[in-house]
């Protein structure tokens, strides 16, 4: 035999990792799976409910069904929106960026800054810079006239959570993209110029087309986090005003620890995961096997 | 031993468990099982099927079950709370993740 056999002994190593992982994550979630069939009045006592929180959480027109999908539109709302912002945005910092010498480290550290910045103080940051009384940012468009208060307008809380995901993340994509034009051999260019090729052509042709895989991952990532934030918008609206910022994991934590309904929350949780879970499969599957398609070609840069 | 039970059943008590969703996971549980057992009773390489990635056993298992639990949920949302049908729709996406994936 040519081949060498797989010795699958080795999973023996994983073993203690599997253990720690069963503590921490299959059973929780196996007792979210027990508490999603049941309701309870606390005091460890539970009754058997069968499917119906989540019948009642698929239903757009029962309390809990209106406010999951409130949630849930207003949560995918939210990532299209920092997407469509973030993406463009971080291709067009990462064009701008130094290509060689001191200034590419400096830009660097820069552009890694808010991204080494812990959420809640980002979202501490924000909302003590836009308040309208003390913030700089608040007070200065109170000042030009625009009327700006996050606590009360809906269009000011959204504007304010939209531009503080900006200004946190736009970094990273512009990073992952930077990493990918560096990719780029100078032949490349050269040819271009030879062809007397536009700016634009050299974009679509050489530049984006070199980052396709980097913005993937970008607007996975992207995707992933902004589906599952909690903590800027927890720390800077609260949710507010009115519900008009709850998105899917506040509305969880409110449900969950504030009216203590386990056994609809733990059903929402579950939805909720199932989601982040196929969209981390993909997440995943596009990872590892983007680009086999064709062949690799080595080049040296 | 009286005592051990007993411990047991305090320290599983937090878990709210009905014999339902131990059935559910008992299920998962043994069809893990067995796929293991198959894995080591006739090891496999990875094939690409129709959604041109490779996929093993475990991956279409798991494809499989994450489709199960999307078709069972639209379901419930779209038919009503009688899941047989639903089940039997889970199985035959089974089959076919199986055979084509």
């Amino acid at each position: 035999m040519m081949e060498k056999p797989l010795n699958n002994r080795a999973w023996l190593l994983v073993a203690p990792v599997f253990l720690i992982v069963a503590f921490s994550a299959i059973l929780p979630i196996m007792t979210v799976v027990n508490y999603s069939v049941q309701d309870t009045f606390g005091n460890n006592q539970f009754f058997w409910n069968g499917l119906g929180w989540f019948q009642e959480l698929l239903d757009p027109s029962t309390e809990l069904g209106g406010r999951f999908f409130d949630a849930l539109w207003r949560n995918l709302m939210f990532s299209a929106i920092i997407l469509a912002i973030e993406v463009p945005l971080g291709i067009l910092v990462a064009l701008s960026m130094p290509r060689d010498g001191w200034k590419v480290a400096a830009t660097l550290v820069l552009m890694a800054l808010p991204l080494l910045i812990p959420w809640n103080v980002v979202g501490t940051i924000w909302q003590v810079f836009a308040r309208a009384d003390i913030g700089l940012a608040g007070w200065a468009l109170n000042a030009l006239g625009i009327p700006y208060n996050y606590t009360g307008d809906v269009i000011s809380a959204w504007v304010t959570i939209v531009v503080m995901d900006v200004w946190h993340w736009t970094s990273l994509v512009a990073l992952l993209c930077y990493a990918g034009l560096k990719s780029i051999p100078d032949a490349y260019y050269q040819a271009a110029r030879i062809d007397g090729a536009s700016r634009w052509a050299i974009f679509t042709t050489i530049q984006l087309p070199k980052m396709k895989r980097v913005l993937l991952i970008a607007v996975l990532l992207r995707f992933m986090d902004s589906f599952m934030i909690y903590t800027e918008p927890f720390v800077l609206t609260g949710g507010g005003p009115g519900n008009a910022t709850t998105f899917l994991s506040i509305d969880l934590v409110k449900l969950a620890l504030g009216q203590f309904d386990l056994g609809k929350a733990a059903a929402m949780s579950l939805v909720y995961n199932l989601i982040v879970l196929a969209v981390c499969w993909v997440f995943y599957t596009v990872m590892t096997h983007a680009g086999t398609e064709r062949p690799v070609r080595e080049i040296a840069s | 031993m009286e005592e051990t039970t007993s411990h047991l059943a305090e320290n599983l008590a937090w878990m709210a468990w009905t014999w339902q969703t131990g059935v559910f996971f008992a299920v998962i549980a043994s069809l893990l099982v067995i796929l293991t057992v198959i894995a080591v009773w006739k090891p496999e390489r990875a094939r690409v099927g129709v959604l041109g990635i490779p996929t093993t056993r475990g991956d279409r298992f798991f494809i499989t079950l994450l489709g199960s639990a999307f078709i069972n949920l639209a379901w419930l949302a779209l038919v009503g709370p009688e899941l047989g049908w639903a089940l039997a729709l889970c199985l035959v996406y089974a089959l076919a993740v199986f055979r084509l994936v």
